[in-house]
């Protein structure tokens, strides 16, 4: 299938979605769509680093809130300019700011994509190992100088107030809802791009042997570099709305280990082979979450997910798209014979 | 007055960094000399902490007492996890991104069980020379951190004899060199692995003790030491437990100093700083080979 047509399809689908939650018209439907559209995002993202090129990064909670966290900066300066600027500037930041939440997206896409080059500088040249290490450790700085910077609230945490009506869309949470489908448009048709071109084999041979990549001319720490800006951006742009969706921000939820522990469990349950996999990762075990939190409790859904992800990493390593293709070849074999 | 602050921070410090070495021991031994990257190992510390409060609570036996007594127990968890580690990745020759995901699942499964079970509430022991505090001149040596601190050397020393001196011990330092060499003398490398890998288990009933003395533990307590103990254990060259000391008592001394002049808030920061900072300058340590 050509990308235009993919893209097209995974519109198509989206629209569909988003048509039938409003005519349901139960916003909850949004609420809980929009949490497991976001683990798309991320468990996408994810795969990109962690299952294409097979370095696992521990840090997607740091790079997640880095998305967050810039919304709430420009959040901040919108509220109160004159602290920020000078007087000859008030003027025209009054046009910019409050910034529409897509330029924001792209913002903190570009920053996190920016700290993911920075990270992969400092630390890709080391065994995989220590790469994934660095980056846990890079989740609990950032958050420390979160803690610390009372300009974006501190540990205290911020209020982001989102408004009530949104042209077109009518109600804020269905468009941050269609926002969020964009974004996993984008995550889904970067991932396939990646797979299917010159830069998803060299990621391959990176995974499978590096050593040997190296030797044969791949430029390994170049392709990685690139890897991990891509990962980084897409889990920065997930994080952008975030503020918005949940109106009060503080450092322990925007660093939430669910977040690093559910983008690593996603593809890994899912497959980590292809696209698919943190796609189908993502929308069972995030349905699954939403649905164990309403009916048992949010500690349990956690465990839930600790377990899942313990069970298929020893039991099936290919996740539940490899067991489907393990199946789907015996068939055709069996019917051959 | 501001040099007493100075010597008191050192001290408390280096105090703390003797709590630290044995917080690290069990990483030194399972990354450092097997190569196996467990990260849940601080989710096990915290275990140990849990194990000390609810024995405490019921009996107010000492934590360090409940901590040896259940040593065998963390001995053979240790080697249950290691026999699965072993037949799901290990066998195989797997790359460890799987062995990984398994140990980040092992911690998480832990942390969120002991919520499950005791909630987030903060916990803490009763021992009666908690709130007590030594002083020569002007330097003081609270009691709390100074017995975890001592146990925790003494405990160090002992491993360093036993990996030295003992058979076993020097089997699992060649086992992390040259496996084949040491089939080729009659020992089975998975054997002594999955000693070893029970021993580090074991430490962290230890470290877990001490940590509740030191502090009160709630079942997230343990992600802030992952990036500590990796610091220490790559700062002190992977492997190497004098190397691990010596580093251990570095980062508990800066730690202390950032604490004191600059606000325990940073603290946390100096180690995870330290972390990445040795990791793109001089990968091998200060100490590694």
């Amino acid at each position: 299938m050509r990308t235009p047509a993919f893209i097209l399809i995974l519109t198509a689908v989206a629209a569909a979605l988003y048509f039938a939650f409003n005519f349901v018209g139960n916003d909850y439907l949004f609420f809980a769509g929009y949490t497991v559209l976001q683990y798309i995002v991320l468990a996408s993202a994810w795969n990109i680093l962690g299952g294409y090129c097979g370095y696992v990064n521990f840090g997607s909670a740091g790079f997640f809130a880095i998305g967050v966290y810039t919304t709430v900066f420009f959040y901040a300066v919108g509220q109160a300019p004159e602290d920020v600027f000078p007087e000859f500037l008030l003027a025209p930041m009054q046009f910019i700011f409050p910034l529409p939440l897509p330029i924001l997206i792209v913002i903190a896409g570009a920053v996190a994509g920016l700290v993911g080059l920075g990270m992969g500088y400092l630390t890709l040249r080391l065994r995989g190992v220590f790469f994934a290490i660095a980056t846990l450790a890079l989740s609990v700085v950032l958050e420390t100088f979160i803690v610390n910077w009372s300009f974006v609230g501190g540990s205290r945490g911020a209020y982001v107030i989102p408004p009530n009506e949104v042209p077109i869309f009518g109600h804020f949470i269905q468009f941050l809802f269609a926002l969020m489908l964009v974004l996993v448009i984008v995550a889904l048709t970067t991932a396939r791009l990646i797979e299917r071109s010159k830069l998803g084999v060299g990621f391959a041979t990176i995974r499978d042997d590096e050593l040997a990549a190296e030797a044969s001319g791949v430029p390994t720490l170049r392709l990685k570099l690139v890897a991990t800006v891509v990962s980084g951006a897409l889990m920065g742009m997930a994080g952008a709305p975030f503020p918005y969706y949940i109106g009060y921000i503080e450092p322990g939820s925007a660093f939430n280990l669910s977040y690093a522990v559910n983008s690593i469990a996603m593809p890994m349950i899912g497959g980590t082979t292809s696209w698919l996999g943190p796609l189908v990762g993502a929308l069972l075990l995030g349905t699954l979450q939403q649905v164990a939190t309403v009916t048992i409790s949010s500690a349990v859904n956690l465990l839930i997910v600790g377990l899942l992800l313990i069970f298929f990493v020893i039991i099936a390593p290919r996740g539940i798209v490899g067991l489907v293709q393990d199946w789907m070849r015996k068939k055709t074999k069996g019917e051959k014979s | 007055m501001e040099f007493d602050l100075l010597i008191n921070a050192i001290i408390a410090g280096l105090m703390l960094g003797g709590f630290y070495a044995a917080v690290t021991a069990g990483i030194s031994i399972s990354f450092g000399m097997l190569d196996i990257v467990n990260i849940a190992h601080p989710g096990f510390i915290i275990l140990g902490s849990y194990i000390a409060y609810i024995v405490n609570a019921h009996f107010g036996v000492d934590p360090i007492v409940i901590a040896i007594l259940a040593l065998p127990a963390f001995y053979a968890l240790g080697s249950l996890i290691y026999q699965v580690y072993y037949q799901s990745f290990e066998k195989h020759g797997q790359d460890s991104l799987r062995g990984l995901a398994f140990f980040f699942g092992l911690l998480f499964v832990t942390e969120v069980s002991l919520n499950l079970v005791f909630g987030v509430d903060y916990r803490s022991v009763d021992v009666p020379y908690i709130g007590g505090s030594l002083s020569i001149g002007a330097m003081e040596f609270p009691v709390r951190m100074l017995v975890p601190c001592l146990v925790s050397l003494a405990m160090f020393g002992g491993l360093q004899l036993f990996m030295s001196r003992t058979f076993i011990g020097r089997a699992v330092m060649a086992v992390s060199q040259d496996p084949p060499a040491l089939q080729l003398m009659a020992v089975d490398p998975i054997r002594i692995k999955r000693i070893a890998f029970s021993i580090s288990i074991a430490t962290a009933s230890m470290a877990g003790a001490f940590l509740i003395i030191i502090q009160p533990v709630i079942p997230s307590a343990g992600r802030e030491y992952i990036g500590r103990v990796f610091a220490i254990c790559v700062l002190g060259g992977l492997g190497s437990l004098p190397g691990t000391l010596i580093a251990a008592l570095m980062i508990g001394v800066i730690e202390s100093i950032t604490a004191t002049f600059y606000g325990p808030s940073w603290a946390p920061a100096v180690s995870f700083g330290l972390l990445l900072l040795t990791l793109a300058v001089r990968p091998s340590g200060l100490f590694g080979r």
